[in-house]
């Protein structure tokens, strides 16, 4: 049995090892007694799965070519962990309070969840990590080729690609073991961290294993050790400042951006102040990982035959001096490197993906009908399991298309740079309310756009994507589109270059279209949530219990749906439920019908944000609630003017209608006093003409037959004549044509002047008067107020059937009115046609007697309706009795 | 004896013109002013034409026309309607209910004499 298949045991029994590790840790936190899981040591050793392979093997490789500029990769994350702390725990506190599972879960739930954009910071994250994990493959490939190098038992060391392909499938079984085991809510998997804790200690315990070989066991002790380092190449501070800081920048950048580091960064993270341990041991980790590079390249370099690879000293030269067990253990530290880089970035992506890309696409395919039934959770797994494949398989193909023969940093650089691309709307997510999903969105695609073509496309060598015609000239010859001296600026670091580029355009593009746009509702929500989350999550924990929630969201559903609607609304859930009261549980059935109930009156966005300001367990600030009173008061004010509209047009249309009515009656008054008149003036001429025939034509009239038949004539044509009058009087008063003519007077003198025309006290009527009361002096038309009682008194005389007639007239003032009252005592008008005297022609009685065409009345009442004053029957009097009502200022202004 | 007729009209003067043509002709005239118990009159009077008014106190010349027309004694009975409202209407509903024959105020007096004479030859 040869070491390369006692390697091959050796990862298997890893494997195993790691595998029950985390099932402890999972079976442990399921009961409740994972406190120690929830330690902040391991929180720190779960961030060094930033030591990937390529820090393992490559830091030394990176040192042997470069020197010293390996630490600049361990630089960028000290300086975040120690100098910006802070920064990260408002982070890992966005991360708790919104319940947050991704980098691309973050940036599009802090630009008003917007899908599109998890959509593409996905598909950045995904191209942007698959180098990283080529990466991976290339390193655990290298090191089974440099174990098989130096054992005996293999003549031949096999095809790498299929060593490759062995390991991805490997690595994405070990995966789906271990991080699709259970679907957890927030995505924590306490299980995959305790493993890749133990594998942190595993890698710092190889390396400083054979640190510690190197410096005391092949170098003799420090100081001949470090004699040797003065007297390499290594040892000579080769700083290029412009290549350093950019590089620090982006390690620092990619610390905070890369897919596996935001997940157990911020995803994996049980309690914030575990940052306050990890902000000085990570780097202490990080200080202990990087202490023995530097001789072991140093060694490497001295006792390996020129032209053996750097990358893979760690490995190659325990084994030159014949220390397997320490090249063993090294490999385990190698393998141990890429397999957690692995599982937790297949992990975090694979939640993306799924999360981002499968589900809505499944959910719209199936129309979202299966979100009830139980079944979903074995889709979102198989898409789980499917994306890590996915992303393995991806990681395998970059291994295999880049050649699998680039030196690991170089790779690792890749990546980084790509990822960085998040750090505009990330940095400006949590900082700059003002930052919009436009703006995001534009600046990821610049950014992710010039990284791709300047710096991933490249690496894949002249022969794939970009042919050494365009890396020269441009493509089609344009100078300034050269993907490595973009816009004419050549020269520099291909790397440099492009992180100068995508980074300055991504930040630019960013802030500039942010500022052109208008966020929507919802991100000025979520923009406040994040740039404010220490406000507004004062209390993360002290919340429990769904009563209390459903109590708030009643509270708020009363506001916008009115007391009595949300009350029911509740009530009939609660009933649902098999409740009593009006609290439901708040399930996710009630809650979409809450929000669909809310959306109705404010708008989905608002419902959605308002429902999950509750749910999420987080308070809006003033100007986010002013903001979203913005959007419901325009909502209300437009539907408020819609109301009046509405009330308008109903206002309008009784009004139409009514109109439409009185004009029907008009008409039909019209028709009715047009055939009144027709008969009025008929009758009379009818005598008229037969009796004018008679005259002319019959012979041997008497002479008293002739004259009283000329009498009629006569009698008659004056009917006519007064008849036209009163007409022609009515028909002015009516249009409001008369000209008052205003005078001072008495009272008692147009009563007098009335008395006398109508010549009543000759003709058997009795006046009954109180003169002293009459005497009042008013100012009003006498000549038509005269008119009025003329014909008060002419009627009394033609109907009052009394013996012995008479008629009173009294005089009183009430309520600022001077009443004159006439009153008969005769037998009065009947109760049924009181109400028609006043009516054109409306005779009540034969009319022989009467002698008038009936407008008397309906003259009166326009008159005094002029007079500003009235006319009216008054009943109960005994006979007939009229009261005519002057106001007291025609009265008073003559005084 | 000769022939019977009788003038149901409320305005006296209107009475009085008819009354003395008719006269003349030779009818035998007997008249009512009013309108509500004018079906009775006719019956008492029994006349060979009745001439009808339609604006009566009391009752209208319609309702009149059709009490008469309803009972089998009158049903038959030569009635001529007059009224001074004159509209095409008016005639319609005379004609409907029954009337013999329609005439509106004013008229002429030959022609009364002449549809009167058609009336009852």
């Amino acid at each position: 049995m040869g070491a390369l298949n006692l390697l091959v045991a050796v990862c298997l029994g890893y494997v195993a090892m790691l595998f029950l590790v985390a099932f402890m840790a999972e079976r442990a936190a399921a009961r409740g007694r994972g406190g120690w899981l929830r330690s902040p040591v391991v929180y720190t050793l779960s961030l060094s799965i930033y030591c990937t392979a390529w820090t393992f093997y490559g830091a030394v490789g990176y040192a042997a070519r470069s020197g010293l500029e390996y630490l600049t990769i361990y630089i960028g994350p000290t300086l975040v962990m120690l100098g910006w702390w802070w920064g990260l725990r408002k982070l890992v506190r966005i991360g708790r309070t919104q319940r947050i599972t991704s980098i691309a879960d973050l940036i599009s739930s802090r630009y008003g969840k917007s899908n599109s954009l998890a959509v593409f910071v996905t598909i950045v994250a995904v191209i942007g990590t698959t180098p990283y994990i080529a990466l991976q493959l290339q390193s655990v490939t290298s090191s089974f080729s440099s174990f098989a190098l130096y054992d005996p038992s293999v003549r031949q060391i096999g095809d790498s690609d299929a060593t490759a392909l062995w390991v991805a499938a490997g690595l994405a079984l070990f995966t789906v073991l271990f991080g699709t085991r259970n679907l957890d809510a927030n995505e924590r998997h306490h299980g995959v961290v305790m493993a890749i804790a133990v594998e942190a200690v595993v890698k710092l315990f190889a390396l400083v294993a054979v640190g510690v070989f190197v410096v005391w066991g092949v170098g003799g002790g420090v100081s001949e050790t470090l004699a040797r380092i003065d007297a390499s190449d290594i040892g000579q501070w080769q700083m290029h400042n412009g290549r350093w800081a950019a590089l620090i920048f982006l390690s620092a950048a990619a610390f905070l951006t890369l897919p596996r580091m935001f997940q157990v960064l911020v995803v994996e993270n049980d309690d914030e102040n575990h940052l306050r341990t990890a902000s000085w041991a990570f780097p202490t980790y990080l200080m202990l990982m990087s202490l023995f590079v530097v001789p072991i390249a140093v060694t490497g370099l001295e006792l390996m035959p020129k032209g053996s690879n750097p990358d893979q000293f760690v490995l190659t030269v325990p084994l030159s001096q014949g220390r397997d067990g320490l090249a063993m253990l090294s490999f385990l530290g190698g393998f141990s490197s890429a397999t957690s880089m692995v599982i937790v970035a297949a992990i975090a992506l694979s939640t993306m993906v799924s999360n981002h890309i499968v589900m809505p696409i499944w959910l719209t395919l199936t129309g979202g009908g299966a979100m009830i039934s139980g079944d979903v959770r074995h889709v979102v797994l198989l898409a789980r399991r499917m994306s890590i494949a996915g992303v393995l398989a991806l990681g395998y193909l970059y291994y295999r298309f880049s050649g699998g023969g680039a030196a690991l940093a170089s790779i690792g650089l890749i990546s980084f740079a790509g990822v960085a691309q998040f750090l505009p709307p990330l940095m400006g997510g949590i900082f700059w309310r003002g930052a919009t999903r436009l703006g995001a969105l534009a600046g990821l695609v610049v950014g992710f756009v010039i990284w791709v073509y300047s710096l991933l496309l490249p690496s894949f060598g002249p022969s794939l994507f970009m042919s050494a015609e365009i890396l020269a000239h441009g493509p089609l010859g344009i100078g300034w589109l050269r993907p490595q001296a973009l816009f004419g600026i050549g020269g520099m670091n291909p790397l440099v270059h492009t992180v100068m580029w995508s980074l300055l355009l991504n930040s630019v593009v960013f802030v500039v279209v942010s500022l052109a746009t208008f966020p929507k509702p919802m991100e000025r929500l979520q923009g406040a949530q994040f740039v404010n989350v220490f406000q507004h999550s004062g209390n993360p924990q002290g919340w429990s219990g769904g009563i209390a929630q459903s109590e708030d969201l009643m509270v708020m559903a009363q506001r916008i749906l009115g007391a009595v609607e949300a009350q029911s609304f509740f009530q009939r859930e609660a009933a649902t439920q098999g409740l009593a009261g009006y609290l439901p549980e708040p399930s996710p059935e009630f809650l979409q019908r809450l929000e669909r109930e809310l959306s109705g009156s404010v708008g989905a966005a608002t419902a959605h944000a308002m429902v999950g300001q509750i749910m999420g367990r987080a308070t809006v600030s003033v100007e986010d609630l002013l903001a979203v009173a913005d959007e419901t008061a325009q909502m209300m004010e437009y539907s408020s003017q819609l109301e009046a509209k509405s009330a308008e047009l109903t206002r309008t249309a009784r009004q139409l209608r009514a109109a439409n009515e009185k004009l029907t009656q008009l008409s039909v008054q019209k028709d009715a006093f047009l055939s009144q008149i027709s008969h009025e003036l008929r009758t009379p001429m009818t005598s008229i003409r037969s009796f004018s025939e008679i005259l002319r034509d019959a012979d041997g009239l008497s002479e008293a037959e002739l004259d009283k038949y000329a009498g009629i004539i006569h009698s008659e044509a004056i009917r006519l004549t007064r008849l036209l009058d009163d007409l022609l009087d009515l028909s002015v008063l009516e249009n409001g044509q008369v000209s008052l003519n205003m005078q001072h007077g008495n009272l008692s003198e147009v009563i007098e002047h009335a008395v006398n025309a109508t010549g009543v006290q000759t003709a058997g009527l009795r006046m009954v008067r109180v003169r002293a009361l009459e005497n009042i002096p008013i100012f009003t038309d006498l000549d038509r107020l005269a008119q009025v009682f003329i014909n008060l008194i002419a009627n009394a005389q033609k109907y009052c059937d009394a013996e012995h007639p008479n008629l009173a007239i009294r005089v009183t003032r009430r309520d600022g009115y001077l009443l004159v009252d006439f009153v008969d005592n005769g037998s009065g008008i009947p109760s049924d046609s009181q109400a028609l005297i006043f009516e054109k022609f409306s005779r009540i009685s034969d009319q022989k007697k009467a002698g008038g065409a009936g407008l008397g009345l309906a003259i009166c009442r326009e008159i005094m309706a002029r007079l500003d004053g009235a006319i009216s029957y008054l009943p109960g009097q005994g006979g007939a009795a009229f009261r005519v009502s002057l106001p007291m200022k025609a009265a008073k202004a003559a005084e | 004896m000769g022939k019977h007729v009788l003038v149901i009209e409320d305005e006296p003067n209107i009475i009085e013109a008819i009354s003395f043509i008719l006269s003349r002709d030779g009818w035998r005239v007997d008249t009512h002013s009013n309108g509500h118990d004018a079906v009775s009159v006719v019956n008492a009077k029994s006349p060979d034409l009745v001439i009808l008014d339609v604006m009566l106190p009391g009752r209208s010349g319609y309702d009149i026309l059709s009490d008469l027309r309803e009972a089998d004694r009158t049903r038959e009975l030569p009635v001529l309607m007059l009224t001074a409202r004159g509209q095409s209407k008016d005639r319609e509903m005379a004609q409907k209910i029954g009337a013999s024959r329609f005439m509106t105020k004013p008229f002429s007096n030959a022609e009364v004499l002449e549809v009167v004479r058609q009336l009852v030859p």
